[in-house]
């Protein structure tokens, strides 16, 4: 073989390779993303408001997220001093009761807004892993946004230090 | 003054920066080898546009460190009674600021690049300038036309409203300029890139030139990442050292890419192999820093991290995002097929470890991308959901454990081509140590799957790690060589701090009364009291806990709940025991109603380790660079003595024989 046609044959050889790498990566990158639609469809933490709970519940320990306002007056502490008891409401009547163990956030209030990460029990109180509150004015959970101004309002009013 | 100078600073630089854009692009339409009228305005235009974005970001630090009231961002970020050191780090906890620092370094990386660079072509160069000053000026739009820094308020206020306390504290006040510092890096990788690119000079010398940057990018975003996780697990108080939040998603998505990018470079450095998919690594990196900015200062997220959120600011930068990317990747979909195919390779060679490998970092890479975006995408339908721990670990795992096995045995590998039966006594060694130490800590109990894996791997990672110097004199190793094993090292303890934090971590909850005493581990906790205690912008409650460790002497700890009162919020100060093999972290809660208090408690053993591994991985890249400038400046050293003695021969031989 002359020397040129064995370079072209190198040649031939190296952009074949190139093509068995391209459809390799893509493979990959496929099958990656395939995986992430899968798992994110089964892993993926659905967000409720009390009244969506109370007329649609989700499964019995699946995670879900339940986000509203703690009522007035619903939250008692248990004889062991880390366990709390307390109604999360929305715009409706209906009232998730929830239940948490652990150190509460920094401004959980009643009357304040919450989202808490968990799960549904049997008995149909929401076990809380995890609570997430207002951290600061600029600092919402993102599902609390929606929750009318009015009550944003107020409690930007009460905790803004104006410049003015 | 400051403000004005500052301001006229930044609209100077966006001037030169469309210089900088038209002379590298006038130099690139001129047929090779003429000489372009405007190409020698390049390198000076970067150079100078790099002092005067320096100095804007410098004349708005000395405004925050005076603390200009008369300047709106100084007034709404800032408060004369902070300590000094937060004021001026506070110059990049806004917005603005931080917009402004990012254009700063960007431009100071473009200025490096065009003083000291001497290696590429001046097409090359004139085109990657180009590139650079593109992305800048993107920048300095954003900066002047929709988040000006240095606005006046037409009155001056009384006092400023201060700083968001949770970015109160030295670690988090030098993580975001390490992490901005990486995504340009990155910036000045992906200019590189599309200057090769567009000028046909994708090859080895291209290479070199690019690697230092990439190696500084990713030690950077490394030490960022590291940074944040630390302060994410001791700031926030709830134990843990990585949340999968979308913000830190952000940092470690160009984290990944710059991997793949790194290792990618060197093959491409050393073997002439990897052209294309360099290239695409370079635009890919780039583009996830892009979108971790976006993600983070848009607004889209919220967070501690995102300052923004007035929409225009978010539209801004998805235009600026969609057209970077969309620009790099058509240019890249037009030239990718004129870049000549580089060197081949077998499958079972170092060159078809690093491909499998960089394939299993894109793959993780769209798995975090995926996670982080989905919630955006159904929040387009209405649906609100959030994608955590239960999505990201294990899907994450699928490719990573794959890939920590193949980073055991890529550096053992020759080059081009290689027998695997060649190193079947390093293979059947790192099988034993994985099936060993996971049969060992099954004999003990019981552990989730994925840290008993974490357990499996990390010492057979570690003993691989140091194999490639087996056999080897030690001192002629290469520095760079070094780097390799030490940042592969890393991988192995990080690894096994992961591991352990998730198999043996004990929790104690409890309230407890002044005097009581918990167990956790090993360690007695007594709650000797609390007392409040103040600093210069906070008030606390402060909890003594007296800590013995199997009846010895008592260590105080002394957890706080602080509140600020500009702006007005609450913080909890965990307290730390560090132990040679693990760390006992202790929180205060609330008070109850019956006078005992909340307290929160675990011991994790070897949780430092995370970090050690983090610090570890960055110090292999900096022996890496180190190793690599070296071999450059003895190169540079030596080409300039041959020059030299070339020279004086010459002046010597036409010396006039003396007539006689």
């Amino acid at each position: 073989m002359s020397r040129g046609g064995a370079e072209r044959e190198q040649g031939m050889k190296a952009k074949h390779q190139r093509l068995v790498l391209v459809v390799i990566a893509v493979l990959a990158i496929v099958g990656a993303g395939l995986l992430a639609a899968w798992s994110l469809r089964n892993q993926a933490n659905y967000f409720y408001l009390p009244e969506q709970m109370a007329a649609d519940p989700p499964e019995i320990g699946q995670a879900v997220r339940l986000g509203g306002m703690v009522q007035a007056g619903s939250l008692k502490t248990a004889a062991d001093g880390v366990t709390v008891h307390f109604m999360v409401t929305g715009k409706t009547d209906a009232a998730i009761p929830v239940r948490y163990s652990g150190i509460l956030p920094d401004l959980f209030v009643e009357g304040s807004g919450v989202v808490a990460e968990g799960s549904l029990g049997p008995d149909g109180v929401f076990i809380a892993t995890n609570l997430l509150a207002k951290h600061d004015e600029n600092y919402v959970p993102k599902e609390l946004e929606g929750m009318g101004t009015k009550e944003a309002a107020k409690i930007a009013a009460d905790t803004t230090v104006g410049l003015d | 003054m400051i403000a004005e100078i500052g301001l006229a600073a930044l609209w100077l630089a966006a001037a030169l920066a469309v210089l900088q854009m038209v002379s590298g692009v006038m130099a690139l339409r001129v047929p090779e080898g003429e000489a372009a009228p405007l190409a020698i305005y390049t390198r000076p235009a970067a150079i100078l546009q790099a002092f005067l974005a320096v100095l804007s970001f410098a004349l708005l630090l000395y405004a925050f460190a005076i603390t200009d009231l008369s300047i709106k961002l100084v007034a709404s970020n800032s408060h004369s009674m902070k300590p000094l050191i937060y004021k001026v780090t506070g110059t990049w906890g806004n917005h603005e600021g931080s917009m402004l620092l990012w254009v700063g370094v960007l431009a100071a990386s473009g200025g490096l690049l065009a003083a000291f660079e001497k290696r590429l072509p001046e097409r090359t160069m004139g085109a990657t300038l180009a590139v650079q000053g593109f992305v800048a000026l993107g920048f300095y739009a954003f900066l002047l036309l929709s988040s000006n820094p240095f606005e006046r308020l037409p009155v001056p206020a009384d006092e400023g409203t201060g700083l968001n306390p949770l970015l109160q504290d030295i670690g988090l006040a030098f993580h975001p300029p390490t992490l901005y510092a990486g995504y340009v890096g990155l910036s000045v990788a992906f200019s590189l890139a599309m200057g090769a690119l567009l000028t046909r000079e994708v090859n080895p010398s291209f290479a070199r030139v690019m690697r230092p940057w990439v190696l500084g990018a990713w030690v950077l975003l490394t030490l960022g990442i590291t940074a944040g996780s630390f302060w994410a697990y001791y700031e926030l108080g709830w134990g843990g050292w990585w949340f999968w939040d979308p913000v830190e998603n952000a940092s470690l998505m160009p984290w990944l890419a710059a991997t793949a990018l790194m290792h990618s470079v060197s093959v491409l450095a050393a073997r002439d192999a990897l052209r294309t998919w360099t290239i695409m690594l370079g635009v890919l990196a780039f583009s996830m820093s892009m979108l971790g900015t976006f993600l983070v200062r848009s607004g889209v997220l919220t967070s501690v991290h995102a300052f923004a959120v007035d929409p225009e600011r978010g539209s801004f930068i998805l235009a600026l995002l969609g057209l970077y990317i969309g620009g790099a990747f058509t240019i890249f979909a037009l030239r990718a097929g004129a870049v000549a195919e580089g060197k081949r390779f077998a499958a079972a060679s170092r060159e078809g470890a690093l491909v499998f490998n960089n394939l299993m970092l894109s793959a993780i890479l769209a798995i975090v991308l995926l996670g982080t975006l989905y919630p955006l995408l159904t929040e387009a339908f209405d649906v609100r959901v959030s994608v955590g721990p239960p999505y990201f670990n294990p899907a994450s795992a699928i490719f990573a454990i794959p890939m920590l096995l193949v980073m055991a045995v890529g550096p053992l590998l020759r080059w081009r081509a290689d027998r695997p039966a060649r190193i079947q006594f390093e293979i059947l060694l790192i099988a034993a140590v994985v099936i060993g130490a996971i049969a060992l800590v099954s004999f003990f109990g019981s552990y989730p799957l994925l840290p008993l894996l974490g357990l499996g791997l990390a010492p057979a990672l570690a003993v691989a790690a140091v194999l490639p110097l087996r056999g080897r004199n030690l001192r002629r190793v290469p520095v760079a060589t070094w780097g390799m094993v030490l940042a592969h090292f890393g991988v192995a303890v990080s690894l096994f701090g992961m591991a352990c934090e998730g198999a043996f971590t004990e929790e104690r909850l409890a309230a407890v009364a002044p005097g009581g005493t918990e167990q956790v581990g090993d360690f007695a906790v007594t709650l000797e009291g609390v007392a409040p205690v103040a600093g210069p912008n906070w008030t606390a409650i402060e909890a003594r806990l007296a800590v013995r460790q199997d009846g010895g002497k008592p260590v105080i700890l002394t957890p706080q709940a602080r509140s600020f009162w500009s702006p007005p919020q609450a913080t909890s100060e965990s307290a730390l025991l560090t132990k040679w093999n693990g760390q006992l972290y202790a929180v205060i809660g609330n008070r109850a109603e019956d006078g005992r208090w909340q307290l929160r408690l675990w011991w994790k053993p070897f949780v430092t380790c995370i970090w050690y591994g983090g610090i570890l991985i960055a110090l292999g890249g900096v022996l890496a660079i180190a190793g690599r400038l070296r071999v450059d400046i003895k190169r540079r050293r030596a080409a300039v003595r041959g020059a030299g003695r070339r020279a004086d021969l010459e002046a010597l031989q036409p010396l006039p024989v003396p007539a006689e």
